[in-house]
């Protein structure tokens, strides 16, 4: 019998649990899906928890009543994984061996490599909302703001789902009006990279969208430290910008024992995974998945799904000694979302940046174009998180091949303009 | 995308000032491309960036990041804005002779 060990029950490990579990029958292999604490967040809900539209309690739920019978699931810590003797040390002493080992636990938040970022002022006036206890605190601090400077900063790149800053931009605007304060509040959008996003044609729509909602864009932005008491970001070539409110997106790493691990993930702990076959680069009998992978993907739900169907048959082919399926590539999607119940949905891979036109064909949800139905999709995707992905139930319509069907190349697009 | 002359090589840069090619690249070409970007004479430290992103490349298919290269390459983050100002990752990445990190997204 196969032992199959999964270290995380987050989104990735969940879905791939469960789909394993389909796979193959209890007496073909064991699962073992292992976490260290019983708490799944729904991540997404998260952006939503500061403005009141959602709360903790909300978009948390247990691990384990998200894992199908049949799966044992395991309440510890990882030490460290010793690939040679395929084994995973646990804190507590303990020790599982496996045939395959599948890393999916995520990325973790790392505010204290930023100077002064936990130091005075944290928690009161800087926050994150990338946690459930950071957005609860900010939820309150912004209930109590009538105004002054609010400083939404990245801190750096890779980040879990890197349109949630600009989101809470879009959706801090929003509020603002809403209360009637928003020409009391001036806003802006901090960021490491050159242009309000990675992809130049998404980076475009985003910029001109942060100015239509006289939103300051400050780009290169490599923050080196923040002033919580004088209320100051400063970045390592010391320019300032300073702030009344600040919230900040700390610099992720990947799970401490994955950095403990030798040969299993690179300097900030992310598993160094082949892009299309979400195999370990340093283990045959390894894989990895979602926001641990350390590939050049967003770190985002949607992606950790598309990852998890190809994962899961290259599991099976290496069991059953065949070669590896090289498809995944590198598909993601994400809603937008813009404020005023609207957003906008991207849809991209590693080949093809985010474009206009619809998903996933031609009739579809409109891309990069802000649209009622999309706030719709993105508000409906919470169920369909809960009881259809984790259960890895296959969406009908939606794979993990990106469909170019839909999409307008940038050359259409401009003849469209031109006919417009 | 343009084609410059630089140290006698005919080479195609990208909209950004990249090279297309990292492997036409040599340290005459380097040492013409800091030069665009105001940084010369190049010292020791940084060469070794330089030469730290280039073999970074050849390994990983991609440039690190500025953090992975205060983590990695022997040289703290303070002093690497001091070497490459502004963007010391996306900076030493050209100057190299490598494909911008793509790190993010």
């Amino acid at each position: 019998m196969h032992r199959i060990v999964i270290l995380g029950a987050g989104t990735g490990g969940t879905l791939v649990a469960n789909r394993l579990r389909k796979a193959f029958t209890t007496d073909q292999a064991s699962i073992t899906c292992v976490d260290q604490n019983d708490r799944h967040v729904y991540q997404p809900g998260l952006l939503f928890v500061p403005f009141g539209l959602t709360h903790p309690e909300d978009i948390i739920r247990p691990r384990g009543k998200q894992l199908h019978d049949g799966v044992d699931y395991w309440l510890a810590a990882v030490d460290r994984v010793d690939l040679e003797a395929r084994c995973v040390h646990l804190v507590d002493g303990g020790a599982l061996t496996y045939d395959v080992l599948i890393v999916a636990t995520g990325a973790v938040l790392a505010p204290e490599e930023t100077e002064g970022l936990t130091g005075p002022g944290w928690m009161e006036r800087v926050f994150t909302f990338y946690t459930p206890e950071g957005a609860s605190a900010l939820e309150a601090a912004l209930a109590t703001f009538d105004g002054g400077r609010l400083v939404v900063n990245v801190v750096e790149m890779p980040i879990k789902c890197p349109v949630a800053p600009i989101e809470f931009c879009f959706l801090a605007d929003w509020y603002f009006r809403e209360r009637g304060i928003r020409e009391r509040v001036d806003m802006t959008y901090v960021t490491p990279l050159d242009a309000a996003f990675t992809k130049p044609i998404a980076a475009k729509h985003l910029g001109g969208m942060l100015e239509e909602r006289s939103i300051e864009l400050v780009t290169e932005f490599n923050t080196g430290e923040v002033d919580g008491v004088g209320g100051r970001l400063i970045s390592y070539d010391e320019r300032e910008v300073p702030f009344d409110l600040a919230v900040v997106i700390p610099a992720h790493n990947g799970a401490a024992y994955v950095a403990k691990s030798p040969g299993l993930g690179d300097a900030l702990g992310f598993v160094l995974t082949d892009e299309h076959t979400l195999q370990s680069v340093a283990s045959p009998n390894v894989f990895a998945l979602g926001d641990a992978a350390g590939l050049p993907v967003s770190k985002a739900g949607s992606v950790t799904d598309f990852e998890g169907e190809v994962l899961v048959e290259n599991v099976q082919h290496f069991l059953a000694g065949e070669p590896l399926d090289a498809s995944y590539d590198g598909h993601a999607n994400c809603f937008i979302e813009t404020g005023f119940s609207k957003a906008m949905m991207i849809d991209f891979n590693y080949e093809v940046e985010p474009q206009t036109g619809h998903y996933p064909g031609v009739v579809g949800l409109p891309l990069l174009k802000e649209s009622h139905l999309n706030h719709l999709g993105k508000l409906m995707f919470q169920w369909f998180y809960w009881h259809s992905l984790l259960p890895g139930r296959n969406i009908p319509g939606i794979h993990s091949a990106m469909p170019l069907a839909g999409k307008q190349r940038e050359g259409e697009q401009r003849e469209e303009e031109a006919h417009s | 995308m343009s084609v410059e002359t630089i140290g006698g090589v005919e080479l195609e840069l990208n909209d950004e000032g990249f090279l297309t090619d990292p492997s036409q690249w040599n340290e005459d070409i380097a040492v013409e491309l800091a030069r665009r970007e105001g940084i010369g004479p190049l010292t020791d430290r940084h060469w070794q960036i330089i030469r730290f992103m280039r073999s970074e490349y050849e390994t990983k298919g991609s440039g690190p990041s500025v953090r992975m290269l205060g983590k990695t390459s022997g040289v703290p983050i303070k002093e690497l804005y001091e070497l490459f100002p502004k963007g010391p990752a996306k900076l030493a990445a050209k100057i190299a002779g490598i494909p911008k990190p793509r790190g993010c997204i």
